[in-house]
């Protein structure tokens, strides 16, 4: 059985429909990412589960037990919000105490709970801070140890890492990450980055006009994505329109040039069809080398290039990306004519139906 | 390296002199005048006018009367409208406008046009709320004192992230009353000080209601001396503006307590 489900849950205010239908089953000790961008109803959904909302039609169950009627007061869930949301009133201690004194549990009992969290999230020596005296990430930090203080059935965090810089940002989705593996603590994470989400789930839920488009671990999300929305969203990706031309043959025509990929084999001639590439997988060498034309090529011209550290990437006209490295990359410069290199394997396909447009979330991320 | 104090500028002296000559100028001449002995020009300088305030029955009756009127109705308007102003803006923000506009209702209708509409609403109510000052009049001044609670409230709900730190309460497990009274109110301490201050500072020295309505408060027993005995009149008003801030330092001394300051800061980012 699992530990938290959600059965069908709705959500609308007036007319627009936050959340259309999604369900969900989480384990024990499981942490879930629900990923996607602004308005997709991802907080929508945390908030039904804190009991800050009340869902239009569905059901949230935990071990079984239905939490319809029970407040958020009375669900045990430790949350973490987006905002800084330590009480200005009281010292990074008494914050980590505050649902320990509610619950009426015993001082010496308080005292030591309240500096093992404080040591988990390694922040004693600030124990007797105020929130202003305390930096963003340290005060998300109490935030994580006042939550955990409750021993929580569930752990929810909304976005809990948007205020803070990159580098902090990294070093404590790490942290969030260790702790729970540590505690075992059930985790509902809500996130709209998704390589934060990719970095520290067991699973990744990516949400979009209010439904879930797909659910898996971190790996099938990023290989095997079965939307095309899920393919923009996790990490970035070459998205071609084609259409099969030869089932048998496994070939493909994309605007005017034939590409033999594997993936299409037994699909019906005439099929839509959207060849996903991931950038790091297209092989780019300049036109005229010679050694790329076997007829399994697109050409294109450098549009632009933008170092990433690791790698540079090249935009290419017909909305081409590649990746590869600097030195690479330095022999191709803006204007150059390339020939792209697309593998036969490894290539995803998916089915279009005749009249399906592509979502737009802009640029891949 | 040290820091060098930044100097005022001659301009702002100037002000500043003139803005202290214009408060300070009558207190002095009010005080010279309450240290003369019952005829101008008599040599300075006698406490024979504090002497008289101060033995004087009517004057500890009415500035008792005044000072529980102000307690009661600073009391009355926190209870009503802490919970109301926190619960328009967590629930209902949409309605703060409507409040606002209700705030300023009391500035614009003139308090002899008020008190008249009190008497004739009020008029057969029991004895012991129209015929005593905790009664009506304290109700009269709840509502002459809303503008001053409102708004004082309202900058103080509007500094703290009222939601947040609602939800971050509640999931902790904290009913609304202890939401409200461990982690709400002491947020917004400083505002409530604020209102609590200009509620009394407005009931000290209300004079039409309570003239109008029939009740013997201080600022009544303030014109009553005034006409009839002019240098001790001059003793009682300085001896008023001290009890006033005598009382208004022991609400601050009351109020304060350690990390207020920073929960004001934190509050208001």
């Amino acid at each position: 059985m699992s530990y938290l489900q959600l059965e069908n849950l709705h959500r609308q205010f007036g007319s627009f429909k936050a959340l259309k239908g999604i369900d969900i089953s989480l384990g024990e000790g499981e942490f879930l990412s629900l990923l996607g961008p602004s308005g997709c109803g991802k907080t929508t959904a945390l908030r039904l589960v804190a009991g800050f909302d009340r869902p239009s039609v569905g059901r949230i169950l935990i071990e079984g037990r239905d939490l319809a009627g029970v407040g958020p007061n009375k669900r045990d869930m430790g949350m973490v919000f987006q905002a800084y949301s330590l009480f200005p009133n009281m010292t990074a201690r008494q914050n980590v105490e505050f649902g320990l004194k509610i619950r009426g549990r015993e001082k010496s009992d308080r005292s030591k709970r309240v500096n093992d969290l404080l040591e988990l999230v390694g922040l004693v020596h600030a124990a007797e801070r105020y929130p202003h005296q305390l930096s963003g990430g340290m005060q998300q930090r109490v935030a994580l140890a006042r939550a955990l203080a409750i021993e929580p059935r569930v752990l929810l965090l909304d976005e809990p890492l948007s205020a803070l810089d990159a580098k902090v940002r990294v070093q404590l989705r790490e942290e969030i990450r260790r702790i729970q593996l540590e505690l075992g603590i059930t985790t509902l994470y809500v996130t709209h980055d998704q390589e934060e989400a990719l970095a520290i789930s067991d699973h990744v839920a990516v949400m979009y006009g209010g439904v879930i488009e797909q659910m898996g671990t971190p790996a099938e999300m990023y290989t095997a994505p079965k939307t095309p929305f899920v393919a923009e969203f996790i990490g970035t990706m070459n998205r071609l329109e084609a259409q099969v031309v030869d089932g048998t043959a496994g070939e493909v025509e994309h605007a005017g040039t034939r590409l033999r990929i594997d993936a299409a084999r037994g699909r019906s001639n005439g099929e839509r069809v959207l060849i996903l590439i991931r950038p790091e997988t297209l092989e780019l060498q300049a036109a005229g080398n010679g050694a790329a034309v076997n007829g399994n090529t697109l050409s294109a011209e450098v549009v632009t290039q933008t170092f990433l550290g690791p790698v540079t990437r090249v935009k290419m006209t017909g909305g081409l990306i590649a990746d590869m490295s600097t030195a690479r990359a330095a022999a191709l410069p803006v204007g150059a004519n390339v020939v792209a290199q697309v593998p036969v394997e490894g290539v995803q396909l998916l089915t279009l139906a005749a009249d399906e447009q592509l979502p737009d979330i802009g640029e891949g991320t | 390296m040290r820091l060098r104090r930044p100097r005022m500028a001659p301009s702002a002296v100037v002000w500043l002199l003139i803005a202290a000559t214009y408060f300070v100028l009558p207190l002095y001449a009010t005080l010279d005048f309450s240290l003369k002995k019952n005829a101008v020009g008599a040599p300075c300088c006698t406490l024979h006018n504090y002497g008289w305030v101060i033995h004087n029955g009517d004057f500890w009756h009415t500035i008792k009367i005044s000072f529980i009127l102000a307690l009661e109705t600073i009391v009355l308007s926190l209870l009503l409208f802490v919970p109301t102003i926190y619960w328009v803006h967590l629930k209902v923000p949409k309605l703060r406008p409507v409040l606002a506009f209700m705030a300023l209702v009391p500035f614009v209708v003139p308090p002899i046009v008020m008190v008249v509409g009190l008497l004739k609403t009020f008029k057969g109510t029991p004895h012991w709320f129209y015929g005593q000052p905790w009664g009506f009049l304290a109700t009269a001044y709840v509502i002459l004192a809303f503008p001053y609670t409102f708004f004082s409230l309202d900058a103080g709900f509007r500094a703290i992230d009222v939601h947040t730190l609602t939800e971050a309460s509640q999931s902790l497990g904290a009913t609304w009353t202890t939401t409200l009274f461990k982690v709400i109110l002491p947020n917004i301490r400083t505002a409530a000080l604020g209102a609590a201050f200009l509620t009394l500072a407005v009931v000290m020295g209300e004079f039409t209601i309570a003239n109008l309505a029939a009740f013997h408060t201080f600022p009544i027993f303030l014109q009553y001396v005034n006409e009839s005995q002019g240098f001790p009149a001059g003793a009682l008003t300085l001896l008023s503006f001290m009890i006033t801030w005598g009382a208004m330092l022991s609400l601050l001394l009351v109020g304060r307590k350690r990390g207020a300051r920073g929960a004001v800061i934190a509050g208001a980012r």
